[in-house]
């Protein structure tokens, strides 16, 4: 059965054929569903995630998923700084990095539209002083935002 | 903001799902933002002031 609902599905393609200029690819990185249950070692929104991700990259021929394996591409996911799954990486016209832990359910999802409708344009809504800020900083920085599904 | 610089790192975090994360930061509230692993607070903040922070945890960060 989809995790998505037809009238949220109708809404949503409407909404990503308006609002998407560029490609979009996100890169979930999540574990095989194996008949070997290791309980310390279980995911336990792995697979919701990747069908929600699935659900959402079909409605929009700009959207594309990347599934990778946490163990088997490890190399990979260890310079892209995953260390926990199922982790979402956004990639289009974003200079920085933005990736979502967890799987984006609930008002949550909210983040994961508008993250794929951002890093498609490329554009925020932060003022021009901000952004000229933004654009002086010369050392990493790395923003943290905890949050829970309700 | 990691649309808007390279230097920018922007994580969400499901913390129910990672409870480890949640103890190491202490979250008791949500959203809880930490900056750099020195800087944190709890609520939305106005885009200024959240950029007050940013700009902080990056001057804390050359040591200015």
């Amino acid at each position: 059965m989809p995790l998505l609902r037809e009238q949220d599905r109708r809404q949503l393609e409407e909404i990503f054929a308006a609002q998407l200029t560029d490609p979009v690819t996100l890169v979930l990185f999540t574990q095989h569903d194996s008949p070997l249950l290791i309980p310390a070692q279980e995911c336990q929104t792995c697979r919701e995630t990747r069908e929600l991700l699935e659900e959402v990259a079909a409605l929009s021929d700009k959207i594309r998923l990347e599934v990778k394996d946490f163990v088997r591409d490890a190399a990979e996911a260890r310079q892209l700084g995953v260390h926990i799954i199922p982790a979402t990486i956004f990639r289009g016209k974003n200079k920085g990095t933005l990736r979502y832990f967890g799987i984006p359910s609930g008002y949550e999802f909210s983040v994961l539209v508008q993250g794929i409708i951002d890093v498609s344009t490329g554009t925020t809504r932060l003022s021009a002083q901000t952004r000229e800020q933004l654009a002086k900083l010369s050392v990493p920085v790395h923003i943290q935002v905890m949050v829970t599904p309700t | 903001m990691a649309i808007e610089s390279e230097k920018v790192t922007a994580d969400v975090i499901e913390v129910s799902e990672f409870p480890l994360i949640a103890r190491r930061y202490d979250v008791f509230a949500v959203p809880k933002v930490v900056i750099n692993d020195r800087i944190s607070f709890e609520g939305a903040l106005p885009e200024q002031l959240f950029l007050q922070k940013v700009l902080e945890a990056a001057a804390e960060g050359t040591g200015v």
